[in-house]
């Protein structure tokens, strides 16, 4: 296990050195001249200079990514262009806005979508599996912007049920008043997907063999399904979690930046709207870092689940 | 695939089985669902393409109507009473005595004349409403379709290529370039998708069909480079490559002459799988404005306007731009099933 933990780690190496590489390279070659941009418009040759040489964009390529490397390892990128706000300071104070709306979301996703699945999958082959079927397909293909525009003008601008948006300092009163439109309404969009690809898990282990033995025993369907085909489907559904997991740091663009919640990111998305190089970078580098690191959780949550998995 | 063999055109016989595409296309053809979506599918297709040539909605930004002119099976809107100021019953004071600008408005009324505006009846509905300034939601529509409709498909387009090529080298070669490649994989997989999408929105700056095609393509390879490497791997060392080589193929031509037509129905399901989901980013990109510029019209930039509509009881572009979009990707979803059990018959059933 020891052995296993080090290998892992030694290989995110590259892969972190080739994210920063890819960003730092990113931003020099097709960016425009940070400079010019923390100068504005208005500002003299000599001002650009001096913004020049104090970021240090005079010295040779290898230096600047020198530098680049240095802000990464010591977390000190300096401030943001466009608010002055220290960019660690920025990323932890957005970090629990973006959770308390996340986590609820993923949790009610899934534990939703695993009876439902399972229902679906019991009635398989029959015209109301197929009807829903049909219907998740519909609800797919309609934008998760309709469901949010329709969702809050329908639930709280005409029925008055939430509040239209806003955010407060308190977990609970966010949890309580503001969390739940946005959670309802991504919940609504994310069980059709869901739902259609936890069935087809269901339905793999329903085809192996284990099922039919289990059947010949003279096991109700109930008992099949609850006990021997859930406990191995879990383990198709975790993996999806665990993909989706990562996703939550960054937390759904959309949401936040529609219910105006103060989350990383609709700071990343103000920040790519005013060019704020250095929030974007510090966020992409991090961002690559958490989902290295739950990745390699994930797996030893595996062991953890399924005996069976041997960790190499 | 090699000129030895007679082509099956000029020896029709009928013990000869099928070519994998002509099965492919008997066994699409009996799927009534797949049928009907790849009806439906081309009839967008053409749009676009009357769209594209400016057989139709090519005065998409005339201001036809009124502004939010409702659809004309609604009837006009209701006219609203204004508060009116009332006019001032004094005699009007003369003060061109101390007004500067008195000597001139004579020279201003006579270069005003120059300048015709011709102030066009406006409709009070129109077919299915009309937008903020009044123009016409249905063309709206038609033109948003083309944009998005050309955005998803060359941003797969993009996507498939990148992800095929990398894919096909990573595969065939393994190795060096093979770890190279898998490196490359495993830093665009690091940062999640949407992140990726919006580090390059910030570096192209330009808005427009190209900067969002591209942001599209160069984020989104990822998914296809995985598959079409584990069909080359798989390929590379079966029989038939290994006889290309032995009568001294190239390496170039193994991979793209004989492996890649054999795994070429994995990259056409995967490119039509893409199709979709670019065209439901591009949605989520016009509306966070990292979209198409704004002299342009696509099905994302519609539904960004319809929120504030709503609010004031315009139902009828989020209802236009949506039912377009919903019909369009249902079909392709469709089709895009339809395509992969008829192209690899191993699949069907699984989902």
């Amino acid at each position: 296990m020891a052995a296993y933990l080090i290998r892992r780690i030694w290989q995110m190496v590259p892969t972190l050195f080739g994210v920063i590489l890819l960003v730092f390279l990113l931003f020099k070659a097709f960016g425009g001249d940070p400079a010019e941009i923390l100068a504005g418009q208005n500002a003299t040759q000599a001002q650009v200079d001096a913004i020049r040489q104090q970021l240090g964009l005079n010295e040779s390529l290898w230096v600047q990514f020198g530098i680049f490397l240095k802000q990464i390892a010591t977390f000190d990128w300096g401030k943001s262009w466009a608010t002055n706000e220290a960019v660690s300071h920025l990323f932890a104070s957005r970090m629990p806005a973006t959770l308390t709306v996340m986590i609820p979301i993923l949790i009610l996703d899934t534990l939703l979508a695993i009876p439902f699945a399972m229902g679906v999958a019991y009635v398989r082959g029959s015209l109301t599996d197929r009807t829903i079927m049909v219907a998740t397909t519909v609800a797919l293909s309609i934008s998760f912007l309709v469901y949010v525009i329709v969702g809050q003008y329908l639930f709280a601008f005409q029925l008055g049920l939430f509040p239209v948006q806003g955010w407060s300092d308190s977990v609970w009163t966010n949890l309580r008043v503001y969390v739940p439109l946005p959670a309802l309404l991504s919940v609504m969009v994310g069980l059709a997907p869901q739902t259609r690809l936890y069935r087809s898990f269901f339905l793999d282990e329903i085809g192996h063999d284990y099922v039919r033995t289990a059947r010949a025993k003279g096991m109700t369907e109930r008992t099949v399904l609850l006990k021997h085909v859930l406990r191995n489907a879990l383990i198709p559904i975790l993996t999806n979690v665990a993909v989706a997991l990562p996703s939550i740091f960054v937390g759904s663009f959309l949401i936040e930046v529609f219910f105006s919640i103060p989350g990383l990111g609709r700071e990343l998305w103000l920040a790519v709207n005013r060019s704020d190089y250095p929030v974007i970078q510090a966020f992409a580098v991090y961002i690559a870092v958490i989902t290295m690191v739950v990745n390699l959780l994930t797996d030893i949550l595996y062991k953890l689940v399924d005996p069976r998995v041997v960790l190499k | 695939m090699s000129s030895v063999l007679v082509s099956p055109q000029l020896t029709p016989s009928m013990s000869r089985s099928k070519g994998v595409w002509a099965a492919a296309a008997t066994r699409f053809k009996t799927d009534r669902v797949g049928m009907a979506s790849l009806v439906v599918v081309v009839l967008f297709l053409l749009i676009v393409l009357a769209a594209g040539l400016g057989l139709v909605a090519k005065d998409w930004q005339t201001e036809r109507g009124v502004p939010d002119a409702p659809p004309t099976f609604m009837g006009p809107a209701s006219a609203t009473e204004g508060v009116v100021i009332a006019a001032p019953s004094g005699p009007n004071v003369d003060i061109s005595a101390i007004d500067p600008l008195a000597p001139r408005y004579k020279e201003w009324a006579e270069a005003a004349k120059k300048y015709q505006t011709t102030e066009a009846a406006k409709a009070l509905t129109l077919p299915f409403g009309g937008d903020r300034l009044g123009r016409d939601v249905l063309s709206k529509a038609v033109k948003g379709a083309q944009v998005s409709i050309l955005v998803g498909v060359s941003a797969a387009v993009i996507a498939t290529a990148i992800g095929t090529l990398l894919g096909a080298f990573a595969g065939f070669f393994g190795g060096r370039i093979g770890d190279f490649l898998e490196w490359v994989y495993n830093v665009f997989t690091a940062i999640p998708n949407i992140l990726l999408i919006f580090a390059f929105a910030a570096v192209f700056q330009h808005r427009g069909v190209v900067s969002v095609v591209l942001i599209l393509g160069l984020a989104g390879w990822t998914g296809i480079y995985r598959l079409v490497r584990a069909e080359f791997i798989k390929h590379a060392g079966r029989d038939y490559v290994r006889s290309a080589e032995a009568i001294g193929a190239s390496s170039s031509s193994r991979m793209f002459r004989h492996i890649l037509p054999n795994v070429s129905h994995v990259v056409l399901v995967q490119l039509s799988v893409n199709v979709v989901g670019f065209i439901k980013s591009e949605v989520i990109l016009s509306y966070l404005g990292f979209g198409v510029g704004v002299d342009q019209v696509s099905w994302g930039t519609m539904l960004s306007e319809a929120q504030s509509e709503l609010i004031l009881g315009h139902w009828w572009q989020l209802a236009a731009a949506t039912l377009l979009m919903a019909v369009f990707v249902t079909a392709f979803s469709l089709m895009t099933d339809a395509l992969r059990d008829a192209l690899d018959p191993k699949l069907r059933g699984l989902e």
